[in-house]
This record gives C-alpha cells, sequence and structure tokens, in this order.
C-alpha cells in the first residue's frame, strides 16, 4: 500500500517535470520579442536564485545553522565557471557557441563550478563548523568577504580583469556569457540543471541525512547521544550546499556578459547578495525545500514588478523612493514574517502535486481549528 | 567455567573542574541484566557520572571500560557505537521531527548506504529504509507510541515524550542503557506505566540499566543493586536493604 | 622609522573609533545575546545629524562639535526605536536564529530608508570639516582630529567601566547580563535596562561618528555597513561580552588595517582583518578576553 503510493508520488513528479520541460523547449523555441528580451532572462535568473534559496536552506533550515557567506561560494562558482569556459575556448575546443563540443564544454564548466565550490566549502566548513550560531555567522561571513576579497586581487580574475577590458568581451563573446539568442536557445539548459539539483536536494533530505541533520538542528546533544557524528554531517551538509552555490554561480556567469565581485557581496545595492538568500529562505520557511522555490521565484517576481513595474512611477513621491531601493521592502517583509511565522511562511512543511486535491479540506480544518482556539 | 565480564566498570574515575572534585574515584561493576540505581542528593554529581560515561566530559582520572574496552577520551557517538546509551533530566527529543523519525534518527549507525545511494535511490536504499522504518515501528509498539507514530515529537504529552527517549535511546542498540531521572515529573500513574516499560525492556533486550532517580520508593522497587554518592564520593553501595538502613546515607539524605 | 610611527597613530585613531563602536556592539550582546547587525547604521543616523546639524550650530556661533549632543540624542531615538519595534517582539516569539536574522534585516532596513529619504539620497555628503589643524613633530604629522579622538575615545571608556561598576544601573546591567531570570526576580526592570543599553550604545556610535567624519569627512548611507562590520569584528576578536576586550580589539584591528594599508596594500586589508577574526574564532572561541560558556547537560 505504502509503497504503491509512493511509486504514484514519483510517477506524478515525473509527468509534472516532463511536462515542464516540453513547456520549456516550447518557448525556447518560439521567436517572439518579448519572450527573448524579457521571459527568457527572467527564467535565467529564477533559476539561479531557486538554486541559491534552495542550497542556503539546507544549511539554515535544515542544519540550523546561519551562513552569510554564501554568496562567496556563488562568486567561486561563477569565476570558475567563465574561466574554464574561456580556457577551452583558447585552447580551440570550440568555436561558436553551438555544437556538440560547446555543450560538453558548458557542462564541464558547470560541473567544475559546482567541484570547486564544493572543496571550497570543505576547506572553510571544516574549522567555521566548530563555532555555533552567532560564531559561525560572524566566520562565515568573514570567510565569504575573504573569498570575494582574494578574487579581486588575483590578477586574472579580479575587479580589472572580467569585469572591464578586454577579458570581460572574451567572456561575452567567446566564454559562456550568453546573448539574448543565446540565453534562449540554452534556456533549457538552466532549467535542467535547476530540476536535476532540486531532485538531489530533495533526495539528500528525504534520506537518512536530512534525518540526522534535522535532528542536529533541533538538538545537537540529543543528536550525538543518539550515534551521529555530529560534525562529520555538518562539514558534509555545508559542502553539499556549497557544491549547488557554485552551480548556480556557473548559472549566472552564463547570463550575464560581465562579472564583477561586487555582485556577491554580503550587501550591495541589487538583489544578489548573501541577505537576499537568506530573505528568500526565511519567507519560504527554513526546512521547506519547496518554499524556497515558490519565495525564489515569488521574491524575483516582486522585484520585478517594483524595477519595472509603470505602478510604482504614479506613487507618491517619498513611496516611489522607497521602491527604488527595494532591499527596504524585503528587509520589512523578512521582519514582519518573522515575527508572526518564526520559522517562514510554509514553516517546516512542504508540498506536493498530490497534495493539492487535499488542499481545500486541509485550509478547512485550518480554520476549525482556530475557531476552536478563539472559543477555547 | 566462564569468567563473567561486567558490562560496564568503572576504575577510580573522577573529574575535576579547576580545583572542584565533582566526581572522585567512582567505582562501579554493572552485569548483563543487571538493574542498578545511582542516588544521591541533589549536586551529588549523578548526572556528571552519566556526561563522564557518555563523553560528554572527558574524566580526568581514572578509567571505564565496556565489555572489556576501554572508552577513556572517545567521542560521545563512539561511545554510542560501542553501546552505552542514555536519557536526559531535562527532555531532549527532536522536537520538530515526528515521533517515528526521533527514532529512526538513532538507527542512523545501522544504515549503511551511502550519499550516492541516497541521491540516487539505489536499491539499497529502499530495502534499508524498509527494514528501519519496520524496526522503529517495533520498538514504538513496545511503548504504545504506534499510532502516534506521524506527531511531531514536541506535541506528545509529557510522559510519552520520557518514553520515546527512551525509545530513541534502545534503537541505538545498546548493551548499557543511563536513565536519568525517567519519572521526573511524572504523576504516580505514569510512573507505574513506566515502571512496566523498564522491566520489559530489560527481559525484552537483555540489557544492563543504570538509573538515576530521586524517588526512592521506585529505586527500592526495581533495582538489585544500589550506589549512593554525595558530594562525588561513593558513600555506599551494595543491597537495597542494607541501603536504607545504612546510617551515612541516612544522614546524607535527611542530615545529621 | 616616521612611516612606522605614522602607521602607529593611524591605527591607534581607527581604533579608538572602532573601540567606540564596539562597545555598543558588546554591551548588547552582553545583555540580549543578539549581535546588534543594525549598530553600523547608527553610526549612519549619526553621521547625517552632524551633517544637517553642524552647519545650524556654527550660524548660532556655538562651536561645531556641539552638534554632536543633537546626534546622540537622534541616535538613542533610533536605538530604541529599533529595540522597541523589531527586537523585543521578535525575541518574545523566536529563537536566537530569527533573532540574528531580524538584526540584519533591520541593518537593511535602515540603510534603505535614508537612501529613500528625499533629504539624504545615495550619494555621500561632504560634511563640515572640524578639527582641521595639523602639527608636525619631527616628520610625523598629527592632526588635531587625531589627539581629539584618542583622548576622548579614552575618556569615554574610563566613564563607561566606572558607570558598569559602580552605579546602579550600570549594576543593573551587569546582573541582566549574567542571568536575566534571577535579575527579574531581584525586582529590575529587565525591559527597561535593555532599552538603557541600548540608547548608550547607539550614543556611543554617534560620538564615534563625530570622531570618524573629522578624519574622513564623506556621509553616505552604506558607511555604518562597512564601519559596523570592522568594529564588530573588534568586539567579537576581544571577547564579545567584554568592554575591555571591545577596547582592545578596536585597537588591534585598526592597528592591522593601518599596517596593511603602509606595508601591504589597502585592497588587502579587509583579508587581514577577517583572517585575525578566523584565526582568534579558531584557537579561543570565545574572543581573546570572553568567557567561554558551554551548554549545560
Amino acid at each position: 500500500m505504502k509503497t504503491n503510493k509512493t511509486a504514484i508520488r514519483y510517477a506524478i513528479n515525473t509527468i509534472a517535470l516532463v511536462i515542464l520541460m516540453i513547456i520549456t523547449f516550447v518557448i525556447g523555441g518560439v521567436d517572439n520579442n518579448t519572450i527573448k528580451l524579457k521571459i527568457v532572462p527572467s527564467v535565467w535568473q529564477c533559476c539561479y536564485l531557486i538554486i541559491m534559496a534552495a542550497s542556503l536552506n539546507l544549511v539554515l533550515g535544515f542544519l540550523g545553522q546561519l551562513s552569510l557567506g554564501h554568496c562567496g561560494f556563488m562568486a567561486v562558482g561563477a569565476y570558475t565557471a567563465a574561466l574554464v569556459s574561456l580556457a577551452f575556448q583558447r585552447a580551440g575546443v570550440y568555436d561558436e557557441k553551438k555544437g556538440a563540443a560547446f555543450m560538453l564544454v558548458m557542462i564541464v564548466s558547470i560541473l567544475a563550478a559546482g567541484i570547486l565550490s564544493a572543496v571550497l566549502g570543505l576547506l572553510v566548513g571544516i574549522p567555521a563548523l566548530r563555532l555555533k550560531g552567532d560564531y559561525l555567522a560572524i566566520i562565515t561571513l568573514g570567510f565569504g568577504m575573504i573569498i570575494v576579497n582574494l578574487i579581486n586581487n588575483i590578477p586574472f580574475c579580479g575587479q580589472q580583469g572580467l569585469s572591464q577590458g578586454t577579458a570581460s568581451s572574451a567572456l561575452y563573446a567567446n566564454g559562456l556569457g550568453f546573448s539574448n539568442d543565446e540565453k534562449k536557445g540554452y534556456m533549457y539548459v538552466a532549467v535542467l540543471a535547476v530540476i536535476l539539483c532540486m531532485a538531489l536536494m530533495f533526495m539528500f533530505v528525504r534520506s537518512k541525512f536530512g534525518r540526522i541533520i534535522c535532528a542536529i538542528r533541533d538538538n545537537e546533544i540529543a543528536a550525538s547521544a543518539s550515534g551521529i557524528d555530529v560534525s562529520y554531517y555538518k562539514v558534509l551538509t555545508f559542502v553539499f550546499s556549497a557544491f549547488f552555490a557554485g552551480i548556480a554561480g556557473a548559472l549566472y556567469s552564463c547570463c550575464n556578459a560581465a562579472l564583477a565581485t561586487t555582485s556577491f557581496a554580503f550587501t550591495n545595492g541589487s538583489i544578489l547578495n548573501s541577505v537576499f538568500i537568506v530573505v528568500m529562505v526565511v519567507v519560504g520557511g527554513m526546512g521547506s525545500l519547496t518554499g524556497s522555490i515558490v519565495a525564489a521565484i515569488g521574491m524575483f517576481l516582486l522585484n520585478y514588478a517594483i524595477k519595472n513595474g509603470t505602478w510604482v512611477a504614479a506613487l507618491p513621491g517619498f513611496l516611489q523612493n522607497v521602491f527604488t531601493y527595494p532591499m527596504l521592502v524585503y528587509s520589512i517583509a523578512l521582519i514582519i514574517v518573522i515575527m508572526f511565522r518564526p520559522h517562514g511562511i510554509l514553516g517546516t512543511s512542504e508540498f506536493a502535486l498530490c497534495d493539492i486535491p487535499k488542499w481545500p479540506r486541509m485550509v478547512a480544518s485550518h480554520f476549525h481549528k482556530s475557531d476552536k482556539e478563539a472559543e477555547g | 567455567m566462564e569468567e563473567r565480564v561486567p558490562v560496564l566498570r568503572t576504575q577510580h574515575l573522577g573529574i575535576a573542574f579547576g580545583g572542584l572534585h565533582a566526581v572522585e574515584d567512582f567505582n562501579i561493576e554493572i552485569y548483563k541484566g543487571e538493574l542498578v540505581g545511582l542516588i544521591g542528593p541533589n549536586g551529588a554529581g549523578k548526572t556528571t557520572v552519566f556526561n563522564l560515561l557518555t563523553g560528554v566530559y572527558k574524566p580526568t582520572e581514572g578509567t571505564f571500560y565496556l565489555n572489556n574496552e576501554l572508552l577513556n577520551g572517545k567521542k560521545t557517538h563512539q561511545i554510542v557505537e560501542a553501546g552505552i546509551a542514555r536519557t536526559f533530566q531535562n527532555i531532549r527529543l527532536f522536537g520538530n521531527m515526528k515521533v517515528i523519525d526521533n527514532v529512526k534518527t538513532a538507527f542512523s549507525k545501522d544504515i549503511k548506504y551511502g550519499l550516492c545511494s541516497a541521491l540516487f535511490r539505489s536499491k539499497a536504499y529502499w530495502k534499508t529504509e524498509r527494514e528501519i522504518h519496520e524496526r522503529a515501528m517495533e520498538l514504538l509498539k513496545i511503548f504504545h507510541l504506534e499510532e502516534k507514530a506521524d506527531y511531531l515529537a514536541s506535541s506528545l504529552p509529557y510522559g510519552e515524550q520520557r518514553k520515546l527517549e527512551i525509545a530513541r535511546a534502545l534503537a541505538t542498540d545498546m548493551k548499557l542503557l543511563l536513565l536519568d531521572e525517567p519519572a521526573a515529573g511524572m504523576n504516580p500513574t505514569e510512573t507505574a506505566e513506566l515502571l512496566e516499560c523498564i522491566k520489559v525492556i530489560r527481559e525484552q533486550f537483555g540489557i544492563a540499566i543504570l538509573l538515576i532517580e530521586h524517588d526512592m520508593s521506585l529505586v527500592m522497587n526495581v533495582c538489585e543493586k544500589i550506589q549512593v554518592i554525595n558530594f562525588g564520593k561513593t558513600i555506599a553501595a551494595g543491597l537495597p536493604d542494607e541501603i536504607v538502613n545504612n546510617p551515612e546515607v541516612i544522614e546524607a539524605y535527611l542530615g545529621r | 622609522m616616521s612611516t612606522f610611527i605614522q602607521f602607529i597613530i593611524t591605527g591607534l585613531r581607527l581604533g579608538s573609533v572602532y573601540a567606540l563602536i564596539a562597545l555598543g556592539y558588546t554591551m548588547v550582546y552582553g545583555i540580549i545575546k543578539l549581535i546588534n547587525f543594525a549598530h553600523g547604521d547608527f553610526i549612519m543616523v549619526g553621521g547625517y545629524t552632524l551633517y544637517f546639524v553642524i552647519p545650524i550650530m556654527m550660524a548660532l556661533g556655538l562651536p561645531g562639535w556641539t552638534a554632536v549632543i543633537f546626534a546622540i540624542v537622534v541616535c538613542a531615538c533610533v536605538g530604541m526605536l529599533v529595540e522597541l519595534l523589531a527586537y523585543r517582539p521578535v525575541r518574545k516569539r523566536g529563537t536566537n536564529l530569527t533573532a540574528l536574522i531580524t538584526a540584519i534585516a533591520m541593518s537593511f532596513v535602515l540603510e534603505n530608508l535614508a537612501q529613500a529619504i528625499p533629504a539624504i539620497g545615495p550619494d555621500p555628503r561632504i560634511p563640515y570639516i572640524l578639527f582641521s589643524k595639523t602639527f608636525s613633530i619631527g616628520g610625523v604629522s598629527i592632526s588635531e582630529a587625531t589627539i581629539i579622538t584618542v583622548v576622548v575615545s579614552a575618556m569615554i571608556m574610563i566613564v563607561l567601566y566606572l558607570f558598569t561598576q559602580k552605579t546602579r544601573i550600570g549594576r543593573a546591567m551587569r546582573c541582566v547580563a549574567e542571568d536575566k531570570e534571577a535579575a527579574i526576580v531581584m525586582g529590575i526592570n529587565v525591559n527597561r535596562i535593555i532599552i538603557t543599553t541600548f540608547a548608550i550604545g547607539a550614543g556611543l556610535a554617534a560620538v564615534a561618528s563625530l570622531m570618524y567624519i573629522s578624519q574622513y569627512p564623506k556621509v553616505i548611507t552604506t558607511m555604518g555597513a562597512t564601519l559596523g562590520i570592522y568594529a564588530f569584528v573588534a568586539a567579537v576578536l576581544g571577547g564579545i561580552g567584554s568592554l575591555p576586550g571591545a577596547v582592545l580589539g578596536g585597537l588591534i584591528i585598526g592597528i592591522v588595517q593601518s599596517g596593511a594599508n603602509t606595508y601591504i596594500s589597502s585592497s588587502m586589508s579587509d583579508t587581514f582583518v577577517y583572517l585575525i577574526l578566523i584565526i582568534v574564532l579558531l584557537i579561543k572561541p570565545a574572543g581573546i578576553l570572553g568567557k567561554n560558556v558551554g551548554e549545560k547537560v
């Protein structure tokens, strides 16, 4: 009975993902300017935001440790992917951005980004995870800053390297930096990467590893008294999460013509910073991967609406100013969410496609319960 | 004639925090199937003994052996793997996890599949998970918790949380179980139920149990041997009847 | 040799500013075990208050530095508001982790709110330069600002130390830091102590911002974030929760930074600051003068 249900769940999810891929291919094939200039870049951005949010959720939501340097790993991934692809191009493996050779180079670059990030995650994680709570937050913040600072000071990838001058145009012309047409053509790569990454993360949390890290989050002392090597699993999760942050970085370098380390700082003007990722995780729910997906897409849409919406211009002057700096809105949203739902909107619960028929009943029972509480 | 090896043997075990000897010269031998009580006034060092035996603190003097295996200086999870499990005075459950997952977590050392198996859902993964599920349910049945398997651990009433903690400790497949005031905060009915449980698990699992308890009637009822400590030192050890009549013990509990 | 002395002097000056800010971090952490990320932005609030009030004071014929009184008042109010509106409600319901996230969010709120206010905006402003005289002794130049910074910081630290040791409120603060429950039982109004601490910490940040802008005359909404992070590294380095630790940490960070700027490269100075932080945290997780408190089993 039980295994039957599991099989049905797997089947439904697989079908849904296949449909998603087909839609992606169809959109990628249509020649339309709105799609090319608006939808496709948005899909790319959503893709790396989803992976970033979900991978940080492994550490913050499931393992219960606040890491403030997560964008550092993304930076490593982005630079690795860019440099690897450029190296292949210089070595003459491919000339133009199509064909099997380029496909292979792209896959290799993305994997290399993940692996190098994971290695760095190991180097950072082993010392950092000896600390807990506030101290861990600080030390990861420090490591994140050091990573960015070091990248800045490496001659061939620093501020003078990929973001400006010749190397920048090289990334755009020859490396992974895609033009809008190429972004459209290769959109399925981004979507596929998200599907694979999310599937792996789901498998991770729905196995003994997930149980163990949740146990560590809930009570570290009891976890070690249940025979769990706490530091091993902490580092493992950190490395696992860094791997995906690296992949997200690789996707980022695919859809940006130039790289600059300021994009990966702890705080900056744009939305791509370690804090925004934390916002997505917390809003979606600490301990809910599906929540992270929804939050990443939702926050992206909100940001898009604020940045491009004409309604902002219709607002009175001060409010208009407020929306020019959307981090203000997000931070306030974050504080409000935390005040009323400390574990985020979804909390630790996931939602599944096969549960959708049950939603009306769940909502009804929820209201029923709150009625009862009100009476009592 | 085969010589009996004690499950737990400590020799002059002790720990000093700075100049304060929280526990000193602690000697005990526990054999398979025995239930030993560890009693003493508040602050006597009972929980510290547990912390020493589970690697939370490193002993500064003496040694302790589990089935003749030296465990000094091992980390907590290594000691659990060797076969000592414990419960806590203030309940420590994985509150945001399901009841059954609490137990499954403690089975972790029996789960041999690796990261790749988990990520790609190999046959080994499915097989192990099924086995673990069954074993966890069996364990919950002993404590009459099987119907609440899918509840969140923190939503259980107090008495059942205590039971779940014991169930989780049992899942580590240990040879020695350390129970830290299992009846604390329980009403008489719950205590009686707990007593039954302890008897059942002792018969079913054939393990040794070391029990810290304030409730003297409980200790006198179930323990074969009792050791009394005060100010970190053992002041008496022996059968329950001897302990009750020991003048030093009476003095420690009632004062002069 | 004169480069060396120059670097020590610069280090001391920077360090004194960091120490003043770090004191705010440390006091709040000592009491509610929360890293107040928004503390750095109190400096920014102070900086803008000074930028607006200094010309008014000068127009009234008073010395420009008197504006710092206004800055202290404004900062203290902002500090108390932050505690009342965000930290207190979250503390009631959430965990340490959620409180920490709230603090980070609060920092962003202040920073971006400042940018959204039309009179402030994202562009840097140049405040009136105070204490601009410079003395030259044997090839080493010392500015008036440097001397004032070091002397005033030292005085404030001594006063603060005496305050926590000798006065009634100071003792209550230490009591709350030691054991909140016990403090409640002793009849201490814990919430009032917490809010007082926020006010004092924010006030110190205002003084620090006067010192800072008299040396680097530029006010910008993000100034608090960078300054704050250094100061906060200083607080952790010295042992968060310890007042002498904050001073020590501040001086160390100041000297390391000025050393890295003088002898290595200014773009690498961040790396050195964080490297020192990491090394200290790994060797002595509670910081140089901090107490290590483990969880009771």
